[in-house]
């Protein structure tokens, strides 16, 4: 087996998180307060940069605790996690941006981050300026974007702005000569952190084909990203985490498999528990159903479905429409049903009710999907809940 | 690619322990970046401004006006002999440069915060930059200097060969308190408010409108502590012949600008590690 190019071993990293304001109830608090609050802040700046012992205080936050792993040379990695999961700053850790708590990481090779594109521009300098300067950042010497100038300029496309300042730039102009630059690193090992989030999609398309390219190369790359179609298009393996712990780590399907698992499972939180709903709950959801329309809760491709939705409202509504929207793993939207536009709801509604739907042919490709609901009162979205269930379509001979 | 194909790097990463030592290699790796920072600086400092690079003249040669009048005719503040607009201009050239690089170095880590929270390079140019991107202005102001003594009449002595090492312990002393500052500054921001009054006392404790000869014989060697105060005599005796080259002055003054810029780097270099984390 040959030597890893990145061994991770119990890498830690602990955060304080500012303590609580203070509430004063008086004025005479409030004096005192306003006379003891240097000696108070001090405490507090000082404390920001001390590593706690004690791992039980309030406001310390480990944004990672105990990470462990190794990667070899050319292999390509996608790390993914909700945010908070502690993915960037493995990736600081990593670019060595800033250091760990504790623990030990050898790197075998030059390492270049890409954490945002364009980091460094200036607006006033030129697109020519801008390149010397933003390849320095990243660690390039002058004579290698001499030799990668042309390069460089053509993959951006602004050969007629070269010697514009910066700021007259489009930002669509702006993001693919950060880009450009960027994408002409040689390291070894490239760290990218949601960069492709940038850009219209044709750019977005041929960034991940330079990412692509680049792995061809024989690098070795850790890509962060949300977009779970890029990660499983370019990763050979993926680390899944979440609060700053790694949840499991192996071939790309599967890791994306738990993680779409893992986010489903808040599914099973009853409604009126859920904490990730949105509006302001003039008219709430209170219950869902969605089934083929002979009632099977199985739906095949080419299925009619027949959707449920039970609801509540605060008084007599009118004007409520209500929205169905299904989207596949990767958070594409596939079907969308919005009764605005099919219309059916009645005017005025009962206080609580239930509205149901039955679909025509819906040609949805098998897999497993997610369903989101909204309700909209007179265009305020007075309810939204992501995620309300999920379907697994069967494949049919439809 | 060089480093690349040639050798291997290897890098250990683990929490910072114990001193940590100024790697020169790594420094030297990045020795463009450091370029290609000071021409950004400099390309950008005019900017849309009218009057550009004169600004660098404007500065001193107003502030030599204003206290021509006040304490060259008003006050009449004695000027070792020589018209008192030259002596302070002489003074304030140096001082112009100081007091800018001064407050650019201190706020400088603050300024590129978001550089350094997203990007990994040798801290330790950043609080460099506006101190070596000065010089360029100072020369500016020097060369009016050259105007000014060529319309006097005042010709240089031989001492001016001393000249480059004075400009050294300024670019030392610039940068060592820059340093600290700049380092202080990012975790306390009271320091970007103190600059501007550090500024302010350390002028009026520097022989600029005044001449060092005011202060008694016996306190001249703790004034010499101020290292502005034998770098502006240096640059006096050597250009207009104030006096004898202040040799004693000069030497305490270098030991003492050696002094700050180490303590500066070495306490720079000690917390740079959580500079990512606090700003």
């Amino acid at each position: 087996m040959p030597e890893p190019i990145i061994k991770v071993q119990h890498i830690s990293k602990q955060y304080h998180i500012g303590s609580r304001e203070r509430i004063n109830k008086t004025f005479r608090e409030a004096l005192t307060d306003a006379f003891l609050a240097p000696v108070r802040n001090l405490i507090n700046l000082r404390r920001m940069t001390r590593v706690e012992e004690d791992q039980s205080k309030s406001d310390i936050i480990w944004a990672l605790k105990d990470i462990n792993f190794s990667i070899l040379p050319g292999e390509v990695i996608g790390i993914i996690g909700r945010n908070g999961a502690g993915k960037s700053t493995l990736l600081k850790i990593l670019s060595r941006i800033t250091s760990p708590t504790s623990g030990d990481i050898r790197l075998n090779g030059r390492i270049s981050s890409l954490l945002e594109v364009g980091t460094g521009f200036h607006p006033e300098l030129t697109g020519r300026e801008n390149i010397y300067l933003n390849g320095t950042i990243l660690g390039m010497r002058k004579q290698e974007i001499d030799r990668k100038f042309d390069e460089i300029i053509a993959f951006s496309e602004i050969e007629k702005f070269l010697d514009t300042p910066v700021k007259r730039y489009s930002s669509g102009m702006y993001v693919r000569l950060a880009f450009a630059v960027a994408a002409h690193l040689e390291p070894e090992i490239l760290l990218v952190d949601e960069v492709l989030a940038v850009g219209d999609a044709a750019f977005q398309k041929k960034c991940l084909g330079k990412m692509g390219d680049v792995a061809k190369e024989g690098r070795t790359i850790l890509f962060v990203s949300h977009n779970l179609a890029a990660v499983i298009s370019l990763c050979t393996r993926s680390f899944l985490f979440d609060h700053g712990t790694l949840i499991t780590g192996g071939a790309t399907e599967d890791v994306v498999n738990q993680y779409i698992q893992d986010t489903t499972e808040k599914t099973k939180v009853p409604l009126d528990m859920r904490t990730d709903r949105k509006g302001d709950g003039r008219v709430r959801v209170t219950s869902f159903s969605i089934t083929s329309s002979k009632g099977s809760p199985s739906i095949q491709s080419g299925d009619l479905m027949q959707i449920t939705i039970g609801y509540t409202s605060q008084y007599p509504p009118s004007g409520v429409n209500f929205l169905v929207g299904i989207y596949d793993q990767l958070n594409r939207p596939i079907f969308f049903l919005d009764s605005r536009t099919t219309g059916g709801i009645p005017k005025n509604l009962k206080q609580d009710g239930y509205v149901s739907c039955i679909t025509g042919p819906v040609n949805i490709s098998p897999g497993p999907c997610i369903v989101n609901v909204a309700i909209i009162v007179n265009e305020d979205l007075v309810d939204h809940i992501p995620n309300i269930t999920t379907l697994d379509i069967e494949p049919a001979d439809f | 690619m060089n480093t690349f194909s040639s050798q291997k790097s290897h890098i250990h990463i683990k929490p910072p322990e114990g001193f940590q030592y100024v790697d020169l290699r790594e420094i030297s790796h990045y020795r463009d970046l450091l370029f290609f920072m000071i021409k950004r600086n400099i390309k950008v400092k005019y900017k849309q401004t009218v009057l550009g690079g004169l600004w660098a003249v404007i500065q001193p040669f107003f502030m030599m006006v204003v206290f021509t009048l006040f304490f060259g005719k008003l006050a009449k503040i004695p000027s070792d002999g020589i018209p008192y607009p030259i002596f302070n201009y002489s003074a304030m050239v140096v001082w112009a440069y100081f007091s800018q690089a001064l407050s650019q170095s201190g706020n400088s880590i603050v300024g590129e915060g978001n550089l350094i929270s997203k990007i990994y390079f040798p801290r330790i140019i950043i609080p460099l930059i506006p101190v070596l991107a000065g010089l360029l202005d100072f020369c500016i102001a020097f060369f009016v200097l050259i105007l000014m003594m060529c319309y006097f009449h005042i010709y240089p002595s031989i001492s001016s060969i001393y000249l480059p090492f004075l400009v050294l312990l300024l670019i030392l002393t610039a940068s060592g308190v820059g340093m600290v500052l700049a380092a202080l500054n990012a975790k306390y921001r009271d320091i970007q408010y103190t600059i501007p009054f550090l500024v302010q006392l350390w002028m009026f404790a520097s022989p600029i409108v005044y001449p060092s000869s005011l202060i008694p014989e016996r306190y001249r060697i703790y004034y010499a502590l101020n290292p502005m105060v034998g770098i502006i005599e240096g640059f006096r005796s050597a250009l207009l012949r104030t006096d004898a080259f202040p040799t004693q002055t000069v030497l305490v003054s270098s030991l003492v600008s050696l002094t700050l810029f180490l303590v500066g780097l070495v306490y720079f270099k000690q917390v740079e590690r959580y500079f990512a984390d606090v700003l």
